[in-house]
């Protein structure tokens, strides 16, 4: 291995260093190594070596894998293809040793060994294969049970929280929703054909662990409508045990709906469903019965017109198998997007484009205040209705 | 190459394999009836089910980009302590998921036997979510492994003990296209690029479309012209913030340059909606050089930030929240950050965030 004074100095601290995890893979590995060594040159030129990337992939996928190539691959001949293959997550990130093992044991064989859990957007990203593994590598991972994950212009891998299997505040089988959108939606997170990215990422409650509200195109997050349940004796007991209950609960609340008096009393018309109680007091309080969730859409990042959070599409929906009726909106959200997207141009901004009214009209959902925080505050308003003078022009 | 048989194999579009089989038994039992949860210590979970039964959790670091020897370890502890069952967080924390309580400590203790710290849960800081860098993409105007590295060699203790007002998420982005969601964390570390794309007019009537080209610019700043007799494009400068989409529709464009690329920093983010509810961050430090291997700059700005809001946050504030309390103004004075014309915005919807009333703190 050759030299690398820089990164040496990332494997001092006490955070586990990645440096550390690349020298690893460089010992046994030649693909390793050539990354080891172009990293450390980026390091001392404080530039990237990687070249724009490039169009490889599997047999009957648009997507999945994404070329990266080296531009000093004849220096470090072990980078010279160093490309990414995205698989497909289990819902929830959850793992057995035997099957991380496996992958380990593919990966191994055919590329760096290096890997990202997980990726961005939620994939188990593989990092570092050549071109000519690429077929290999996704036979072994089909045997296994592993399908790829999502590029370029189509649906991304879907993602979930922990939801239901480890998580009380969840209002839906976030689990669940996320295998059965993934599934449904196979060929369009396969083979891209939007006009850009489409994210869905599915969080069980307002806590949004899976930052869906920031990242993603289509979030559903779970709320609830009815009364949040309280345990009184374990609310006495949290406020026994030194809870400042003024402070750090009452006067936290946004709506300033909750009151104490030796008991809990929550004026629930006015609870804005924000999580802060019952994250403060999860053994005394936790969501209503009657339970679902808030589709909101168009979040991304700067890149092209600035950043935006998603917004309320629809403000309650409930989620039961087989989600027909999410399911029957998002068809109709991608047919109003073929006609009306352009190129590299997200949701959001094509939502903001036409207008959240004209858009919530074009898909069919009921345009409700709960969509906006305040109605307009400008009078430039595009009439479509006018009154014609009788009798014409007589 | 793969084998006759197994290209018969080759199934496509099978999608992920059912999540149940790598749930263990506790959690399949009691799926959906989780009752409530509790913080036994900073990084260790306890979640109880309406059955009365109980899975606990270890949360551990990663740095993410993990070898297969990294996978193999924790597997070998998931196998020993937790009958072969683990997961990880949307942050890039291990999780170990335990039926015996006993299995805690021991399991703790050879995590950080072996380097591998055990905390991120509630009031601290977690991991920090962030991009591929110079590790693996082309459009880095800096490494993001390497600041999270730094920055969390820095911050250790808040990560293994809950001593903040609330919890801190950080992400690093390493250039505008900010893969990772830095634009809504507490702390943003960003990596910019500061000078104009340079336009290879060789290379680019081959290999790039003009009109897409000229179309990827947000701000108009790309027009289509004629250079030595050939197509291609010129940058109007001054409308040029140096996002970088250009080159990523057209190679040709090249953007890094190492002597001003570099780092800035923003804060008060938030995606929970959690009383104030989700906000975007805004801009604290307008540059910080590229000092590698280990962002000196970065690093003290970030624990500067970090220890005021430690000092001054209360209970339960997100640094979002605390600013809010006590004004921009403040946040600037108490943190000694310079304010300068360029936090003051001046892109398209820049006059909604001018102060449109007297009321205001000294
Ligand atoms: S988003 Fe809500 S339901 Fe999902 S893991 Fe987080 S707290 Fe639990
Ligand atoms: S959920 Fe939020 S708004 Fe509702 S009562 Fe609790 S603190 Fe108040
Ligand atoms: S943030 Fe930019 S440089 Fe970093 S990985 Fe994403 S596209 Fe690449
Ligand atoms: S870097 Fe951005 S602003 Fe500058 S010319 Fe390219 S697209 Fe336009």
């Amino acid at each position: 291995m050759s030299e690398t004074p820089l990164l040496d100095e990332l494997e001092k601290g006490q955070w586990p260093s990645f440096v550390s995890e690349i020298k690893k893979s460089a010992k046994k590995n030649k693909k390793a190594e050539g990354l080891l060594g172009q990293l450390e040159l980026s390091y001392k030129e404080k530039k990237t070596h990687w070249k724009h990337g490039g169009i490889v992939g599997v047999r009957g996928y648009g997507g999945g894998v994404i070329g990266r190539f080296s531009d000093v691959g004849e220096e470090f001949p072990g980078a010279a293809h160093f490309h990414t293959i995205r698989v497909n997550q289990t819902a929830g990130f959850f793992y057995t040793a035997e099957a991380l093992r496996k992958i380990c044991d593919i990966w191994d064989r055919h590329g760096s060994g290096l890997t990202n859990l997980h990726g961005s957007t939620g994939d188990l990203v593989l990092l570092g294969a050549d071109t000519d593994s690429l077929e290999d590598i996704f036979c072994e991972l089909s045997k296994e049970g592993w399908d790829l994950g999502g590029s370029g212009g189509g649906v991304r891998t879907p993602s979930c929280c922990v939801g239901p299997a480890r998580c009380e505040f969840s209002c839906y089988d976030t689990l669940a929703l996320n295998q059965d959108i993934t599934m449904t939606y196979q060929d369009e997170l396969h083979r891209p054909s939007f006009a850009y990215k489409w994210k869905f990422k599915f969080s069980g409650c307002p806590n949004d662990c899976v930052a869906a509200i920031a990242r993603s195109d289509f979030a559903v997050i779970g709320t609830w409508r009815d009364d949040i349940q309280i345990d009184q004796d374990a609310a006495a007991e949290y406020v026994q045990n030194g809870l400042d209950i003024q402070t750090d609960l009452l006067a936290k609340c946004p709506t300033r709906c909750i009151e104490w008096d030796g008991s809990l009393r929550i004026n629930n018309p006015d609870c804005t469903k924000c999580m802060h109680c019952i994250n403060v007091m999860p053994k005394a309080l936790r969501p209503g019965k009657d339970k679902g969730a808030c589709i909101l859409m168009g979040a991304k990042a700067p890149i092209v017109q600035g950043a935006l959070l998603a917004s309320v599409i629809v403000p309650f929906i409930r989620l039961q198998p087989p989600y027909d009726e999410i399911k029957g909106i998002i068809k109709k959200i991608w047919e109003f997007w073929d006609e009306n997207g352009v190129a590299r141009e997200r949701i959001g901004e094509c939502i903001q484009r036409v207008g959240l009214g004209n858009f919530l009209e074009a898909i069919g959902v009921e345009i409700s205040p709960q969509v906006v925080t305040q109605p307009r505050d400008n009078p430039y308003i595009f009439y479509e209705e006018y009154y014609e003078e009788e009798g014409g022009e007589g | 190459m793969a084998t006759l048989e197994e290209l018969k194999a080759r199934k496509t579009d099978i999608g992920p394999p059912p999540v149940e089989k790598f749930l263990h038994s506790i959690i399949k039992e009691n799926y959906g009836k989780w009752r409530y949860h509790e913080i036994l210590k900073s990084g260790v979970l306890a979640h109880t089910a309406e059955s009365g039964a109980v899975i606990y959790t270890v949360r551990a670091a990663s740095p993410r980009l993990i070898s297969t020897d990294f996978i193999r370890y924790i597997c070998d502890l998931a196998e020993k302590y937790c009958d072969g069952y683990l997961r990880f967080t949307s942050r890039n924390n291990v999780e170990f998921l335990l039926a015996n309580k006993d299995n805690i400590e021991p399991l703790i203790g050879e995590l950080e036997n072996n380097g591998i710290p055990v905390g991120g849960t509630g009031r601290s800081i977690s991991n920090i979510v962030h991009t591929q860098g110079w590790v693996h993409c082309h459009s880095a105007a800096t490494d993001a492994s390497g600041l999270v590295k730094v920055v969390m060699d820095e911050l250790i203790d808040h990560f293994k003990n809950e001593d903040l007002p609330a919890k801190l998420r950080i992400a690093v982005a390493c250039c505008l296209n900010m893969c990772g969601a830095v634009h809504c964390s507490d702390i943003a570390i960003l990596g910019l690029h500061r000078t104009v794309p340079k336009i290879d007019n060789e290379r680019l009537p081959k290999i790039c479309e003009i009109p897409s080209t000229v179309a990827s610019c947000p701000n108009a700043a790309i027009r289509p012209t004629f250079i030595d007799g050939k197509k291609s494009v010129k940058i109007d400068e001054d409308r040029c913030m140096y996002c970088g989409n250009c080159y990523t529709v057209c190679p040709a464009m090249p953007i890094a340059d190492p002597l001003n690329d570099g780092v800035s920093i923003w804060v008060g983010g938030k995606v929970a909606n959690t009383r104030q509810g989700p906000s975007f961050t805004k801009l604290a430090i307008p540059f910080l050089p590229n000092n590698p291997p280990r962002w000196p700059e970065v690093t003290s700005a970030i624990k500067n930030i970090v220890e005021v809001y430690a000092r001054n946050g209360k209970k339960y504030e997100r640094m979002a929240e605390w600013i809010d309390r006590i004004g921009w103004t403040k946040f600037f004075s108490l943190t000694g950050i310079q304010f300068t014309k360029y936090h003051i915005d001046d892109f398209k919807h820049a006059g909604l965030s001018y102060r449109r009333t007297t009321q205001m703190r000294s």
